[in-house]
């Protein structure tokens, strides 16, 4: 490990929300018995949903492809332990609006026996495009939340000139501590999915970005790596949020992204500490994504803990395992209190992203009636993007999106910073989500509509195309049959003329008919 | 579990709300509120509660018309805080209908007609304050010297009353001027400033508040107090206070320094009238002042040169009121202007470029 004196920088804004991960970061994670369901949804990452490649009543193993990626954006879901496919069919997603989504249900065997897997003990031999195709095949996608397929960051190298790996383990989230006790407890593993993805980059440089409030993952870590002069352990300040990407990059190099680019634009690639481990273990060991680490808290869940989770459990299941329930929550969450998505029901299964489920109470929402925006500033103090959050709330809320765009709607991280300290309560995320929606859809329809009026354009332009051919065609062709008459009149003169020479009486004949031809 | 309430996030809150914030402001303003009634006595607290009721009457009274919720906005303690302030700028023996009069004028006038709260471009108080000056000018101007409570010259409950509510009092035997009045008058008057200031100008005074002024304007240590407070507490920054005092601090030491005879210097002007009281206070009013840094330390600046220019040059000689609306009129041309750089983006929100190579490219 380098010596991490590495200079930060300062990001603007930003807020502290109380941690509140006393209750969870002490806690060992604890391997979560199998439920007697799993629903496994097959849209787990941002693109295409997969594609089923099993049929009902199929027997399954565990690491069993269930599904296929579908394009280039996508991810294969795998089955998370051996079982029957009890149905392919839809079932609410794990999502605030509770949709039905295509989902295979498997009901497990109990034996958790794996399919033959291919491990690669050298995998620092590998070909990297070879160490993107596992990746791929693994299903790996952004496990921090945004649930990015991995392999295609991978396959940045390609496009940009990537100079370091930045590992997202600044968990800045309030409550959350999966990562915090992946770090403790599985520190090498991690190295040696930092190790993999370095080599499947071809980058030699890595910076591991841990929030200072986790002095215990900042020395397992540094323990851990300190084998490795190209991996660098980082405290970063506690603010949220510090988790955003570009914001961590901004911190460690002092440099923004450019608006509307990757971070790759500035040689940089950023994946979450517990995607780098899933990457090492699917190239090292074969071993697809079918399970995660999920910090269940907040204060109406009696024993709050972190599990180890199949993908496809329930999250009523993971609440019943944390000792159930003490109050009726106020808020069912998942993901954390400032960026989580509340969830509509405790049946929804865990996904791939699902990083904590929260059953928060009235107290902690700390929720208060709206009232009208006394333009305090305050959201302008702490927006991360230096944006003025009050006016853009103020025009989305009147349907302008455009000058809610013009404001810089679209430079949003929806991080919810200005919300969080908004005194008059106003739930500006929800504008500024909204508006989005509405722009994006705008544009989708004006994208529509311009390529309808080139359509019918084209259409206009080649049914022209074709008249004209056509009617050149026809004179063409009456060009040619009168080409045609004319030939077979004068092969008829000719025949006459050849007759003629035997009566020369008719020559004065052929030569009247001769001006014809031309016409 | 609420079902029905899907809205996005966050699921967790600061403790912040607006009634927290007007509490505060109004726990700020406490200290030398506390201080000014005790100086000028039952007088000054009858007409602090006619300001008080009339505006908070006036809240509710709009609120019914207008359709919208009374409760919670008359107990967001808006109205309370806009009557506070304006109580504090006036004379302490005014009569109760100056106080009732200007309470209706800021609820009404300076706030409910533009929509309510958050609404206003002009702060409230300084509408009502600038109205009743016009209007009422013999009133507005006519000061007493502390007659602190329970002493022997300060008037019982009784004659109290009749002083608020009755027939005023003895203008001749009791009234004295401001500093600002006074030094004034007499710069007008050909007086030299060494002569204006001979016995009246007291720093020390000016400092702890025993000197002729409106209500809550006089104690200038109270009043730094509580904005030190305001600033420990986080509602508000130090932009505005900084740059307007600096900015009418920064005026006063150019022309002393050019003509010491007729210009007082910084500390006079920093001390007396509401200049405190402003930049803590009122300029900071979030409603009515810009959103951003630069566009904070422009309005202050500005706001403090303002207050120089109308104390020293234009015919009254207090010149926070109609500054700080001339400055509120401004804000929204400097909220459009001045904005925050957007992360990834120039000034001029083109995306960043790093045209140099950069030092990346290792892999």
């Amino acid at each position: 490990m380098r010596a991490s004196a590495l200079k930060l920088f300062r990001i603007r804004g930003g807020v502290h929300p109380e941690g509140r991960k006393q209750d969870t970061c002490d806690q060992p994670i604890r391997e979560l018995p199998l439920p007697p369901l799993l629903r496994i949804p097959l849209q787990q990452h941002i693109g295409a949903p997969a594609q089923p490649e099993v049929r009902r009543g199929d027997h399954v193993l565990k690491g069993q492809l269930l599904a296929t990626s579908q394009g280039l954006i996508s991810a294969p879901v795998h089955a998370p332990t051996s079982g029957v496919i009890k149905s392919i069919g839809k079932f609410p997603a794990p999502h605030a609006s509770g949709l039905p989504i295509r989902t295979i249900t498997l009901e497990p065997d109990g034996e958790d026996r794996w399919i033959d897997l291919d491990p690669q003990a050298t995998p620092l031999y590998l070909e990297p495009d070879d160490i993107a195709k596992r990746v791929a095949a693994a299903g790996i996608v952004g496990m921090g939340g945004a649930t990015f397929p991995s392999a295609v960051k991978l396959g940045l190298r390609e496009r940009f000139a990537l100079h370091t790996l930045v590992i997202n383990a600044a968990e800045c989230e309030p409550y959350l501590t999966c990562d915090d006790r992946l770090m403790r407890e599985r520190a090498h593993e991690i190295i040696d999915g930092i190790r993999i993805t370095l080599h499947g980059l071809q980058v030699n440089k890595a910076l591991v970005a841990i929030e200072n409030n986790k002095p215990e993952a900042i020395a397992a870590m540094a323990e851990a790596a300190h084998a490795f002069d190209e991996i660098s352990i980082v405290a970063v300040p506690v603010r949220y949020p510090m988790g955003s990407e570009k914001h961590l990059v901004q911190t460690l190099t002092g440099k923004e992204t450019p608006a509307r680019a990757l971070t790759a634009d500035i040689g940089i690639v950023v994946h979450n500490v517990a995607t780098v481990r899933a990457i090492g273990e699917a190239v090292r060991f074969g071993r697809p994504l079918i399970s995660r680490v999920v910090t269940v808290g907040g204060g109406a869940v009696r024993e709050p803990g972190n599990l180890l989770v199949p993908i496809g459990t329930p999250v009523e299941v993971l609440i019943e395992a944390c000792g159930g329930l003490c109050e009726e929550p106020a808020k069912l969450l998942s993901g954390g209190p400032m960026m989580g998505q509340p969830l509509p029901e405790q049946r929804v299964p865990i996904v791939k992203g699902t990083s904590g489920i929260l059953a928060l109470t009235t107290a902690e929402v700390a929720s208060k009636p709206t009232m009208p925006c006394i333009r305090c500033a305050s959201c302008v103090d702490v927006c991360p993007c230096g944006l003025l959050p009050l006016e853009m709330a103020n025009r989305a809320r009147n349907a302008d999106l455009q000058g809610a765009a013009d404001f810089g709607l679209m430079d949003c991280v929806s991080c919810g910073s200005c919300s969080y300290v908004c005194p008059a309560h106003i739930p500006l995320v929800q504008y500024f989500n909204y508006a989005k929606g509405a722009l994006m859809e705008q544009q989708r329809a004006k994208h529509k509509q311009e390529e309808t009026k080139r359509l019918a354009a084209a259409r206009a332009e080649r049914m022209e195309r074709i008249a004209a051919a056509k009617r050149e065609a026809m004179a063409k062709r009456k060009a040619e049959m009168a080409a045609k008459k004319a030939r077979e009149a004068e092969a008829a003169q000719a025949a006459e003329a050849d007759d003629a020479a035997a009566e020369p009486t008719d020559a004065p004949n052929s030569k009247l008919a001769e001006p014809q031809v031309g016409t | 579990m609420s079902q029905g309430d899907l809205r996005a996030g966050p699921f967790t809150h600061e403790k912040s709300s607006i009634a927290r914030t007007m509490s505060l402001v109004m726990l700020a303003l406490l200290p030398a509120t506390a201080f000014g009634l005790y100086q000028f006595g039952w007088p000054a607290l009858f007409l602090w509660l006619a300001t008080i009721g009339a505006a908070v009457a006036t809240e509710a009274a709009c609120l019914r018309i207008a359709g919208k919720p009374v409760r919670p906005f008359v107990l967001d303690g808006s109205a309370l805080l806009t009557a506070w302030l304006l109580a504090m700028t006036l004379p302490p023996w005014a009569p109760w209908w100056i106080g009732a009069v200007g309470g209706v004028v800021a609820i009404l006038i300076g706030k409910q007609v533009f929509g309510g709260l958050g609404q206003n471009l002009f702060n409230p108080a300084m509408v009502a304050r600038v109205v009743l000056l016009i209007s009422f000018p013999l009133e507005m101007t006519t000061w007493v010297s502390p007659k602190p409570l329970f002493s022997a010259e300060a008037p019982d409950f009784l004659s109290a009353l009749a002083i608020t509510f009755g027939g005023g009092f003895n203008i001749d035997s009791m009234s004295s001027a401001s500093i600002l009045g006074h030094v004034k008058t007499e710069l007008g008057r050909s007086v030299d400033l060494a002569g204006a200031l001979a016995g009246s100008y007291d720093p020390m005074g000016l400092l702890v508040g025993t000197v002729p002024g409106s209500m809550g304007e006089t104690s200038a240590l109270l009043l730094l107090c509580g904005g030190l407070f305001l600033l420990a507490m986080r509602i508000i920054s130090w932009h505005i206070p900084l740059a307007m005092l600096g900015s009418l601090a920064l005026c006063a030491s150019v022309f002393n320094l050019i003509d010491p005879a007729h210009y007082p210097n910084a500390l006079y002007h920093v001390l007396s009238g509401g200049a405190l009281l402003g930049a803590f206070f009122i300029a900071t009013d979030p409603v009515t002042s810009p959103v951003t840094v630069r566009g904070q330390l422009l309005f202050g600046a500005l706001l403090g040169l303002l207050v120089y220019v109308i104390r020293t040059w234009a015919a009254f000689p207090e010149g926070v009121a109609f500054a700080v609306m001339l400055a509120n009129g401004l804000t929204p041309l400097i909220d459009h202007y001045l904005r925050p750089r957007i992360y990834g983006r120039t000034r001029k929100g083109q995306p960043i470029s790093y045209a140099e190579t950069q030092e990346g490219g290792n892999g």
